[in-house]
């Protein structure tokens, strides 16, 4: 692929936020200068920096390929990346600021004074924080690939090189500024491409996303096989197919049916009814449980909230959130409707996370307007592996290196940093036949059945026991995260089972609410004698200086 | 009006009740002042101990506020669960709904793709308001417990 604009962009991005993180560093030396620095900051700022943060790979490739594949249900992932911050708002923003916890690990101590409680958190913070670090790798290698066609691992590689590089020396280290830049970034390099691809549509005379003999190749196309698949050809031929072979496709030729994808056009465009299927409406219910829940329980998340000055501006501050990831949310969409279109090789190589990254070039040609948008959506994803991945891996080396390794020197920090973008960089490199989004999902399924009842029962509920709260997490996130692995590393699964895998958070979140509040009530006598100081410090509005 | 003068006003209290020949007395003549003085905010400032102490009267006070907030967040979600969790049900139910079309969009991609995002930041709104509201309530009662 002959875009000479595309490496140059990559590299900008990379040289911006890794200057501008050095740059910031010799104004915010410690913590506090950064905590200073911070409250000067007004929500507005504040807000597009979590935003930044927050809109990861799977937001910026993972969605658009997943609704290419399989349409309208999936439609629930943008929705819920969003709603997300809403249960956020409604149960959690502002006593969580209020209670000056800094990390998860933090508010457990803070609320139940139990240590072993904040070991048990650490543990799912890692595990949370690796689950959500392989796909962005993913995503670097692919995006890569694609774009600048370097082998798979060259891209994961240098993210994560650069990432554990950039937060070991201490770059990136929360700086506003930075992660602010970087969702504009996102925004335009989504935004601003799609307008050029609603009006290419249009001088196509508004070729349809459905049509009634189903997708077709527009132009002659070779395509090579990335993941074994079945093909089911319009003649009824039906072939089997392994990675690096390779078919070819003559302009107007339909696409064959794939397994595992909605090829089918009806459905694609409709959701899932009762009857034929009742495993894709848990599958539907358990996505929306996972991504409503499960935001709160990230944690480069919550690390953020700790830079707004009170409980009222951390308030403000997530509403402003939502209405960012909601404007970029409507863009994805767009990308996953016209790659139905004009990029439906894609069905059958099984990339479909490359959608956003080709399709500049697959609708505007290979003109300068073509090349140009290619390269600012390869900036714009690089913006997003990179702000993401610094993100969840300060907070996971923050956590491994305070309370894995004991004391939290700068050389205990920068060794945690390599163990904490090590092990994700490893796993990344061996796991690259997962969509990004999916994996991002299970991610959030384990955050929601382990730290969501542990803050929201935390937060509202006087009767929250150190036990309750250990039994909760362990078995609630304990079976999310062995559902998890079994996805990830099991045998193939089908039916029932594989749906309670691979979508597991409709039963595991109501089993840790469950487990917490009945364990709780057992050990009655275990209740902390100073609930009702922290219930005050939680909820009192800061106007009474208490 | 005339009746808080006939109470005094609290910050010039020493004008009335000092006749001129008692003037031996300026001991006693400082205690009632002070006492004056500080007559409104003590009682705010029993509140306030009050609930940093935990007493029975402050305990009760914060379960209000933390009844009232949770309440709101959880009616605010039953509009979500209602408003956004039903859909899926009703697709599936009634499949004829998915199938409608408006400005040739098929109904389910509107909603989910264009018309829920305005939906979470209106249902986020309304609650930093209410919520805020709430707080400014208990600030008052807190301050001035009389009313």
């Amino acid at each position: 692929m002959g875009n000479g604009y595309v490496v140059p962009a990559i590299v900008a991005v990379t040289l911006v936020t890794v200057g501008i993180g050095f740059y910031g560093l010799r104004l915010a030396r410690t913590t506090s200068d950064f905590l200073v620095a911070s409250r000067a900051i007004s929500p507005t700022w504040n807000a597009a920096a979590i935003g930044g943060e927050y809109l990861s790979a799977a937001s910026f490739l993972g969605v658009a390929g997943l609704i290419l594949k399989y349409g309208v249900d999936v439609l629930w992932y943008p929705v819920g990346f969003a709603a997300g911050y809403l249960a956020l708002l409604l149960f959690v923003a502002a006593p969580l600021r209020r209670s000056g916890a800094f990390t998860l690990p933090d508010f457990c101590e803070v609320r139940l004074g139990s240590r072993r409680l904040r070991k048990l958190a650490t543990v799912f913070v890692i595990f949370i924080g690796w689950l959500y670090l392989v796909p962005q790798l993913q995503g670097a290698g692919l995006t890569l690939a694609t774009v600048a066609g370097s082998p798979y691992p060259v891209g994961a590689l240098l993210v994560a090189v650069v990432v554990t590089a950039n937060v070991a020396l201490g770059g990136m280290r929360a700086i506003t500024f930075v992660q602010a830049f970087q969702y504009w970034l996102k925004l335009t390099a989504l935004a601003v491409p799609a307008i050029f691809l609603a009006l290419q549509w249009q001088a196509d005379a508004r070729p349809a996303v459905t049509p009634p003999d189903g997708p077709a190749f527009r132009t002659a196309t070779t395509v090579v096989v990335e993941h074994r698949a079945t093909l089911t050809f319009p003649d009824g031929d039906v072939r089997e197919v392994r990675p690096g072979d390779r078919l070819y496709f003559a302009a107007g030729d339909p696409v064959p049916e794939v397994s595992g994808t909605a090829t089918d056009a009806a459905d694609w465009l409709l959701p899932d009814t009762a009857g034929d299927d009742d495993r894709g409406l848990f599958a539907t219910y358990s996505l929306i449980l996972a991504t409503f829940l499960g935001t709160m329980g990230l944690p480069h998340v919550l690390v953020r909230f700790y830079t707004n000055p009170d409980g009222a501006a951390a308030r403000r501050t997530t509403l402003v959130v939502l209405a960012l990831v909601g404007v970029f949310y409507l863009l994805p969409t767009i990308y996953g409707v016209l790659g139905r279109i004009y990029t439906p090789q894609l069905l059958v190589t099984g990339q479909t996370d490359a959608v956003v990254v080709l399709l500049p070039g697959a609708v505007l040609g290979d003109g300068q307007v073509g090349r140009l948008l290619a390269a600012l959506v390869a900036a714009g994803a690089f913006a997003a592996f990179l702000s993401t991945s610094s993100g969840l891996l300060t907070s996971v080396a923050g956590v491994i290196s305070t309370d894995v390794l004991g004391r939290g020197s700068v050389r205990g920090f920068r060794l945690a940093t390599v163990i904490a973008g090590g092990v994700p960089a490893v796993l990344a490199l061996n796991l690259s036949g997962l969509d990004v989004s999916q994996v991002v999902g299970l991610a959030f399924a384990v955050a929601a059945s382990s730290f969501c009842p542990l803050l929201v029962l935390g937060i509202w509920w006087r009767g929250l026991t150190d036990l309750g709260a250990a039994a909760g997490v362990l078995v609630g996130g304990g079976a999310a995260m062995g559902a998890v692995l079994l996805t990830v590393l099991g045998p193939p699964l089908a039916g029932w089972p594989a749906t309670l895998t691979t979508q597991p958070a409709a039963w595991t979140v109501p089993l840790a609410f469950t487990v917490m509040v009945a364990v709780s009530i057992a050990t009655r006598r275990r209740l902390p004698t100073d609930v009702g100081t922290t219930m005050l410090r939680l909820h009192a509005p800061e106007a009474l200086r208490l | 009006m005339t009746g808080a003068d006939d109470r005094g006003v609290p910050g010039r209290p020493a004008a009335a009740p000092v006749p001129a020949p008692r003037a031996a007395e300026p001991p006693r003549r400082t205690r009632i002042v002070l006492a004056e003085v500080s007559g409104s905010g003590s009682r705010a400032d029993r509140t306030r101990s009050e609930l940093t102490q935990q007493t029975r009267v402050g305990e009760a006070l914060v379960r209000g506020l933390v009844r009232a907030q949770l309440a709101l967040a959880l009616r605010l979600s039953l509009l979500v669960l209602i408003g956004l969790g039903g859909l899926p049900w009703l697709f599936a139910i009634a499949p004829s709904v998915g199938r409608v079309t408006v400005l040739g969009v098929n109904l389910p991609w509107l909603l989910l793709g264009v018309a829920a995002f305005p939906f979470l930041i209106a249902v986020g709104w309304a609650y930093v308001r209410l919520a805020e509201r709430n707080e400014q309530d208990f600030t008052d009662l807190v301050q001035r417990p009389e009313r």
